[in-house]
């Protein structure tokens, strides 16, 4: 049985839908990354989860109990589960260990245990020499790792996160991001993590839904989010690449000034005429001087550079296949230059294509 | 943790198979109860007794029949509207007069390298926190025609007879007036200076302003707005204000509205004429103030500045003496002399005799202490009246203000308002809304302590709540989540995380509460029974008696009692609590 189901779920304020009809199921023990742009809707998807907003429309239940339907929400204090918010908030007026122990005491533990898990997972989020400061007196990532601790002590049965590393610089952030799959590897805590930024949720998550305007677009691994997105927008969204809009017909996707067998590509492609749309990833091209080997029947054109960019770990080009309209984005190591005007050759590895639509 | 969330949900199972009513009852917060209940409070505290003012106005006396006689009456003798009038220039004097102290003080203590900033500051709170009618007291005493201590100095320095002052003049009662006015504008402009940056000046200085030109095009500019607040606000004290019109006015037979509407009040008891007579009071409030909020809301000016960058103090080099002798000046006025004479004539038998040893005597604190009738009485009163209109307002606030912040009922602003809505009704309208509303029968609390603490409490709800809903905004809300998903109730929630989080700042706004009620003269002397005197209102008739050295050893109680609070206060809540601006 799974751990978490949102079914139909929705959320409207007044006459605007901020949580559209999501769907979304979470395995004991799962790491599941709402990731979408500002906006969206991942934060109050969270909220109903947690109990602190009703929904409109749909249902949420936990190991198949209804906690939370239009006009029922079982009160965030009896659901088990726990946070992490934000802005931390950490208690100011209690110390880190009176924080921590704040949940397992209103378990109705025996001091000594709570003593026990405090000291115990205070140790584990290296934070036991400052047991008796007050948050006052703590760093941001202190704090982020007294959150972590609070939060994880109670052994709760789903644990939220609303975009933790947000207020944390770059370094900490990254140094942080492995904090947290770290512990979710020691505990397997079932976890929903909410962020807009695709490398955090990329590097922690066993699962990525993406999110856009309410709607969850695509769950899947997030190497198949990359490297397979199933719409324009999580095509656009997640890196960056080249849409290209075409039409199969007769075993071959034609295109701006160039065809594709529908053989080469990594998918299957149904053999009826229709419209199709294509997203090749800038790294799944390359460029020659003089004309490549066309190995395993690769598409190649000839092409001109139009614009350059350098980017430190590689150039980022924009080169324009003759005969044809597209203006497309191609990746290239930093030594491989090229001048703007210049006639290149552009090789497709079909087989990295993605069918969008 | 799997057995732990196995047990779990089979409640939240239970709670879904009962029939939705009864779910929806579950669920129900006790918040929209106390919703209907702070409606009720606030309805009774603000809104019956200005509507039953308003009501009565148009009434006439005995019969409830509606008539307009009583505007009227109340406007239809030149001595009611010149009272009108004197009132409207006594605020335009007082305020004027209460600039020329404020800026200069503010602008040196904000940003010049003044010395002595410390001793302009006590200055100020003590100008703050001296009730105004006694200052009055020690300006009859210092500036009294014939025998007040300037004129007989003058005399003697001289051989004039002629006095060199008189307190008893229109210009002598708008400098009383002013010299405990003026702090309300020097907090407005220091704080409205503490967020102009020295970058700001330096940006007109690098195109070729000088110093005295960016002070003019820039700074001036930008603080305007805070001078012509605190201008409004002195405005509205001063037409407002009865103590120092009525210690010194009456005799110098200066009428302004508050003293009329004290006449009207004298046997036989005309509330429907007062009513009627105090619309203006009112009217001009309530305008005024929109006016300033809509001045203050605008947009460019000081408050949107942000963080300003680095601030400078301006180096005056010798001028600094000068500055800090312009302080010490207003300071010798407002505070210093008038306290001296004030503590001179309590322990003296005969003020008018000066310092000497044959003059000194505690008799008059003796006498107070233990052989006056009500002198002790009306001490406990004032404590205990301003203790639980304290504590009324405080917690009628706080529920208040956190309801609203934390969205728990629909329309919840409307409660807001309605705790807000005080701020703009003078303190002698809302006695006489009282009076109208609930002294007579069938409530009959006339002459009562409860009506005396049911009008403080309404009179400075907004003080309490402008306080509690500050405290409340500072806690996240994520703080009070952060326990509810954790386990913790919302009731629990409250106790442990949120009521340890403000409780500083409630005290801090109980404080002040209870000193300014403590103080509080023009909304108690007409709720007053015999046995219900506050010290201000003992302190009124000792004044009305002319028996100066028992008054002047009153006043000295009375601000005995001040200073032990706000020294309570300063300790529990930070030097600056009185003068923080909401
Ligand atoms: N209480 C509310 N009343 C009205 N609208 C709301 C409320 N809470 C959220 N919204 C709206 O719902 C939409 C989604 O908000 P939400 O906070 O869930 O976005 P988000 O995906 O978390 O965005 P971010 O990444 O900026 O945190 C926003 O347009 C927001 O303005
Ligand atoms: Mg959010």
């Amino acid at each position: 049985m799974p751990r978490l189901t949102l079914k139909g779920l929705s959320k409207s304020y007044g006459p605007v839908k901020v949580v559209d009809n999501v769907d979304l199921t979470l395995q004991e023990g799962e790491f599941v990354c709402l990731l979408g742009p500002s906006g969206c809707g991942k934060t109050t998807t969270l909220r109903m989860i947690a109990g602190f907003v009703e929904p409109t429309e749909g249902s949420i239940s936990m190991d198949g109990e209804v906690f939370s339907a239009p006009g029922a929400v079982l009160p965030p204090e009896r659901r088990r589960m726990s946070m992490i918010f934000q802005s931390y908030a950490i208690w100011p007026n209690m110390t880190v260990a009176e924080n921590v122990a704040f949940g397992l005491k209103l378990q109705k533990l025996s001091s000594a245990d709570v003593r026990d898990r405090v000291a115990q997972i205070l140790k584990v989020v290296q934070m036991s020499h400052l047991a008796d400061r007050y948050p006052a007196e703590l760093s941001g990532g202190q704090q982020q790792r007294v959150a972590l601790a609070r939060a994880i002590v109670v052994k709760p049965a789903v644990l939220l996160l609303d975009e933790p590393l947000s207020n944390l610089d770059a370094n900490l952030r990254e140094e942080m991001r492995f904090e947290i799959r770290r512990l979710h590897d020691e505990f397997r805590i079932t976890t929903v993590y909410v962020t807009h930024d695709q490398s955090e949720a990329m590097a922690t998550a066993d699962r990525i839904a993406v999110m856009n305007a309410g709607r969850i677009e695509q769950v899947d691994a997030p190497h198949l989010i990359y490297a397979r997105p199933r719409t324009r927008f999580v095509a656009a969204f997640i890196g960056r690449t080249n849409l290209l809009a075409g039409h199969v017909a007769n075993g071959e996707i034609g295109l701006d000034g160039f065809a594709l067998p529908t053989a080469q590509l990594g998918e299957a492609v149904p053999d009826s005429a229709r419209p199709i749309l294509l997203s090749v990833r800038p790294q799944s091209m390359a460029l020659h001087r003089s004309r490549p080997q066309a190995h395993d029947g690769r598409p190649v054109l000839s092409a001109v550079v139009a614009q350059r960019t350098y980017l430190g770990e590689s150039w980022d080009y924009v080169v324009h296949p003759q005969q044809s309209g597209l203006q497309l984005r191609v990746t290239a190591p930093p030594l491989q230059v090229h001048e703007v005007g210049e006639a290149v050759w552009l090789e497709i590895d079909p087989q990295q294509i993605a069918v969008v639509a | 943790m799997t057995e732990t969330a196995a047990i779990l949900p089979k409640a939240a199972a239970e709670e879904a198979r009962r029939p939705a009513w009864l779910r929806r009852l579950r669920y129900l917060e006790p918040s929209n109860l106390l919703w209907i209940l702070l409606v009720a409070a606030l309805l009774f505290l603000v809104a019956v007794p200005i509507g039953k003012l308003l009501i009565v106005s148009f009434e006439q006396q005995g019969t409830g029949a509606f008539t307009l006689s009583n505007y009227a009456t109340a406007y239809g003798r030149a001595r009611y509207l010149e009272a009108l009038a004197n009132s409207l220039m006594l605020g335009a004097l007082s305020s004027l007069l209460s600039v020329i102290f404020a800026v200069p003080m503010a602008w040196a203590v904000s940003r010049t390298d003044m010395p002595g900033k410390g001793f302009t500051w006590a200055i100020v709170m003590g100008a703050f926190i001296m009730p105004p009618y006694l200052g009055a007291v020690g300006w009859i005493l210092l500036a009294g025609p014939n025998s007040g201590f300037l004129n007989q100095a003058w005399t003697w320095l001289t051989g004039l007879q002629a006095p060199l002052v008189n307190v008893y003049t229109f210009f002598g009662l708008a400098l009383v007036i002013a010299l405990h006015s003026f702090p309300l504008i020097f907090i407005f402009v220091k704080s409205a200076l503490d967020l102009v940056s020295s970058e700001m000046e330096d940006a007109a200085n690098i195109l070729g302003a000088g110093t005295s030109t960016a002070m003019r095009k820039i700074t001036l500019p930008l603080v305007w707005p805070a001078i012509l607040g605190g201008i409004i606000v002195v405005f509205l004290e001063t037409v407002a204000l009865f103590g120092t019109p009525a210690i010194i006015g009456i005799p110098a037979r200066i009428n302004v509205v508050t003293t009329q509407l004290w006449q009207f009040f004298e046997y036989p008891v005309r509330v429907e004429v007062a009513a009627a007579y105090a619309m203006p009071l009112l009217l001009i409030t309530v305008g005024m103030i929109t006016v300033q909020k809509l001045l203050l809301a605008r947009k460019g000016f000081v408050s949107q500045t942000g963080k300003g960058g680095e601030r400078r103090p301006i180096k005056l080099g010798r001028w600094r003496w000068a500055v800090l002798g312009y302080c010490g000046f207003v300071g010798a006025l407002a505070v210093v002399m008038p306290l001296m004479v004030l503590l001179q004539a309590s322990f003296a038998k005969a003020w008018g005799r000066g310092l000497a040893w044959s003059n000194l005597t505690f008799e008059n604190y003796a006498y107070l202490l233990f052989r006056h009738e009500m002198a002790l009485t009306s001490i406990w009163n004032t404590l205990w009246f301003s203790a639980a209109a304290a504590t009324a307002a405080v917690c009628i606030a706080v529920l208040v203000a956190y309801i609203v912040a934390r969205k728990l009922v629909p329309f919840g602003s409307a409660l807001a308002f309605l705790a807000m809505a005080p701020f703009v009704i003078p303190g002698i309208v809302m006695a006489i809304g009282f009076y109208a509303a609930y002294a007579a029968p069938p409530i009959a609390l006339y002459g009562t302590a409860l009506i005396i603490i049911l009008a403080f409490t309404a009179r400075f709800l907004p003080i309490a709540f402008a306080n509690s809903a500050a405290a409340v905004r500072a806690v996240h809300p994520e703080m009070e989540e952060a326990a509810r998903i954790l386990g913790g109730g919302r009731l629990r929630t409250i106790a442990r995380i949120t009521a340890p989080l403000i409780i500083r700042s409630l005290i801090g706004g109980w404080l002040i509460v209870f000193i300014v009620a403590s103080r509080e003269l023009s909304a108690a002397v007409f709720l007053v029974g015999p046995r219900t005197r506050t010290m201000a209102v003992l302190l009124y008739d000792l004044s009305e008696a002319g028996n100066f050295e028992v008054l002047a050893a009153f006043g000295g109680l009375l601000l005995a009692l001040t200073l032990i609070l706000v020294a309570i206060g300063m300790k529990l809540a930070g030097r600056d609590f009185m003068l923080r601006r909401n």
